[in-house]
């Protein structure tokens, strides 16, 4: 579970203070399904970053379950990232030199998990994504709706508590799209994941069971 | 995992790690031929100063030549005959003469002999053994009848220039000599040579007219063992021909002959021009060095290190050129490999600043993105270093097959003015301690080791730059694209 107290984060540009969020308090319960939407510039890259212990707030806290990640030394920090939280992004963010298995394998390396081990997991997330057969092609050989499915499987393969996804059908058609989120959902729903989504996609976003909207810093409920 | 990524990102870089490599190849491959050139230099110094010095002399005892005054030009060679000397033709237009002298070497000065005692007497000298160096100088030929049949002299011209007055014809030949203890074997120029033919001198030969030449010198005068020569207006005789140890140098001097026969017959007795001197150990030169020029205040002592910036020709213009050029030149291309693959290091973290954004994002240490960025750089430098080590082995091995022979004059004292004869030469400069070594190239460990260590060094710090650069990215590159 999330929880989020007097969260504010600012940022020094140039001579001028910006503020990306203000005063934000917010609770995710475990296994819940959030979408996250509003304007570019509205915190919601901030907001994600705090979320996936990669920032830490200006002020007020932010707590994954019994671990205060605003307080948090940087290298537990990536503890934490390592064991419980997962990340999908906009631009699939594979590396390019490596095939499907190995990006997916790219999870377990900070967790120090055997070779064998290792491929054995790596192997059943890509089954489990429908890219068992491209396990051994590298990102360029595969499609956009492809390399986001290894992308997931690289989040998921070390079974985090909590998939954080960044525009996860922002660059796939419109059936791509709807693949992906029915495997995201079929995904959340199977395993209990809490999963936050960030999108600009009202169809997407419609599919959350619950719907934040970020403006200005500030996080409303929507309906 | 980290020999996969490693493995995938060279393989898919390969541009890159072609460039990287070839530069740091370039490098420790010019870095390992100036060094096996320079070793090549410096054993080839070594060879011409044991030819002179002999092996395992240390330090040398020498004198500098007075200089002459203002006005006072040097010493000529002069020949003096007598009104009895040679044989007149029936005309009585020209006299055949043939007349020799043993003069002290070029360059050299003499100095008492009881200075050897002094120096074997210094704490730490383990041997010593004084030489005189000695030219000789034969004149052979006819000259005009001298008006009533006066005594005269004779100024000569260069030795082998050959010369002539009006009516007369005649040559002048120089052969070095030198006076060696017979009985001292372990130090002096001696110790630098092996018997060819007939025996060595030895204890038994002092007081005796017997020489021992060297074999090419033998080969070229038609002289053997058993034969005799002219020495100074003294007949030695042959006993044996040597050739220097070395097989890359020749012998100093053409004639040996035993040190208390050549102070008698050059006149100089009791003078050497030279003490070659053995440390007890390689440790104490320096102190014994010191010791040497307090005991003996009037004399110049050198190490073999001193020596070894004395050698000229074009051994020394070698030895200048692989110092001056070939060192820096190998600096900048090290340098410029070094800082090539630094850049490209860099570029390639600022390129894959995303990538390391995620892996940092997934949980990966900033160590283990540091390490692997630094792995990659380092084995980039290995593959150049091995592509290096092959370039450097064909370089060496076309230095070694084009072997260029060079020729080293050994004089300490070689600025110093000889005797001139007329014709405005000086007679002597054919004479020095001349010798011809073959410049070799060899590869040694350390060669080696230094081709390896700079391609670990230039890997490593390319490396540990590009991946103190990663170290420094923020995770929350990786989500840049959220809007």
């Amino acid at each position: 579970m999330y929880t989020l107290e007097n969260v504010s984060k600012t940022y020094r540009q140039k001579e001028r203070t910006v503020a990306a969020l203000t005063d934000v308090n917010l609770t995710i319960p475990r296994g819940q399904l959030v979408a996250v939407q509003g304007p570019t510039g509205g915190g919601k890259s901030t907001l994600l970053q705090l979320l996936g212990a990669l920032d830490r707030p200006t002020s007020g806290r932010v707590a994954l379950g019994e671990s205060d990640l605003s307080a948090l030394p940087d290298a537990r920090l990536g503890d934490v990232r390592a064991r419980e939280i997962g990340f999908v992004f906009q631009g699939f963010n594979l590396i390019p030199t490596l095939t499907a298995l190995e990006n997916v394998e790219t999870a377990l390396d900070p967790l120090g998990v055997p070779a064998e081990e290792r491929r054995r997991r790596a192997t059943a997330a890509l089954e489990s994504v429908g890219l068992g057969d491209r396990a051994h092609h590298v990102p360029g050989e595969l499609s956009g709706g492809q390399q986001q499915r290894v992308a997931i499987a690289r989040a998921l393969v070390k079974e985090p508590e909590v998939l954080l996804a960044d525009e996860p059908t922002g660059n796939l058609d419109e059936q791509t799209r709807d693949e992906i989120m029915d495997l995201l959902e079929g995904l959340w729903r199977d395993r209990g994941l809490t999963l936050v989504i960030v999108t600009h996609d009202s169809a997407v976003a419609r599919r959350a069971e619950r719907r934040l909207h970020l403006k200005q810093g500030t996080v409303t409920e929507r309906r | 995992m980290f020999f996969t990524y490693l493995r995938r990102e060279l393989a898919g870089r390969r541009r890159q790690t072609a460039i990287v490599a070839a530069g740091m190849a370039l490098a420790i491959a010019l870095v390992m031929i100036v060094n096996a050139v320079s070793t090549g230099v410096r054993e080839a110094q070594a060879a011409a100063l044991e030819s002179v010095y002999g092996v395992g002399t240390d330090l040398t005892v020498s004198q500098a030549p007075t200089a002459p005054g203002d006005g006072e030009g040097p010493p000529g060679v002069r020949f003096e005959f007598g009104q009895e000397d040679g044989a007149t033709a029936e005309d009585g237009s020209t006299t055949e003469l043939s007349n020799s002298i043993l003069t002290p070497g070029p360059g050299s000065s003499t100095f008492d002999a009881s200075t050897l005692e002094t120096a074997r007497s210094v704490d730490g000298v383990a041997a010593a053994s004084a030489t005189l160096s000695l030219t000789n100088v034969a004149f052979d030929g006819e000259l005009p009848a001298p008006p009533g049949g006066a005594d005269g002299d004779v100024a000569l011209p260069a030795p082998g220039d050959g010369g002539g007055f009006a009516g007369g014809a005649f040559d002048v030949s120089s052969t070095t000599v030198t006076g060696v203890d017979p009985a001292a074997d372990a130090v002096g120029p001696l110790s630098a040579v092996e018997v060819v033919d007939g025996r060595g001198l030895d204890a038994d030969d002092t007081g005796q007219a017997v020489a021992v030449l060297d074999a090419d010198h033998a080969t070229s005068e038609g002289l053997a063992v058993g034969d005799t020569i002219d020495l100074g207006g003294t007949e030695f005789e042959v006993v044996g021909t040597v050739a220097s140890t070395s097989a890359d140098a020749t012998t100093a001097s053409n004639a040996y002959i035993p040190l208390d026969v050549a102070q008698e017959v050059s006149g100089l007795e009791g003078q050497v021009s030279d003490i070659a001197v053995q440390a007890e150990s390689a440790s104490m030169i320096g102190s014994v060095k010191a010791d040497l020029e307090a005991a003996l205040p009037y004399q110049e002592v050198s190490t073999q290190e001193d020596l070894a910036a004395t050698v000229s020709g074009s051994l020394g213009t070698a030895s200048q050129l692989v110092s001056s050029l070939g060192l820096w030149l190998s600096v900048a291309v090290l340098a410029a490999a070094f800082l090539i693959a630094i850049l490209f290091t860099i570029q390639g973290v600022t390129r894959r600043t995303r990538e390391f954004g995620t892996l940092k994002a997934i949980g990966w240490s900033n160590r283990r993105i540091t390490g692997q960025v630094a792995g990659e750089s380092l084995v980039q430098g290995l593959l150049g270093g091995a592509a290096g080590l092959v370039l450097g082995f064909i370089g060496i091995a076309v230095v070694n097959a084009i072997a260029p022979t060079l020729a080293t004059t050994s004089a300490p004292d070689a600025s110093a003015d000889g005797p001139a004869g007329f014709g405005g030469g000086n007679p002597f400069d054919a004479m020095q301690a001349s010798t011809e070594v073959v410049l070799t190239a060899p590869v040694t460990a350390t060669v080696v080791a230094l081709a390896v260590g700079l391609a670990v060094l230039g890997g490593l710090l390319a490396g540990a730059i590009g991946g103190w650069r990663a170290s420094l990215l923020r995770p929350a590159e990786a989500l840049r694209s959220v809007a």
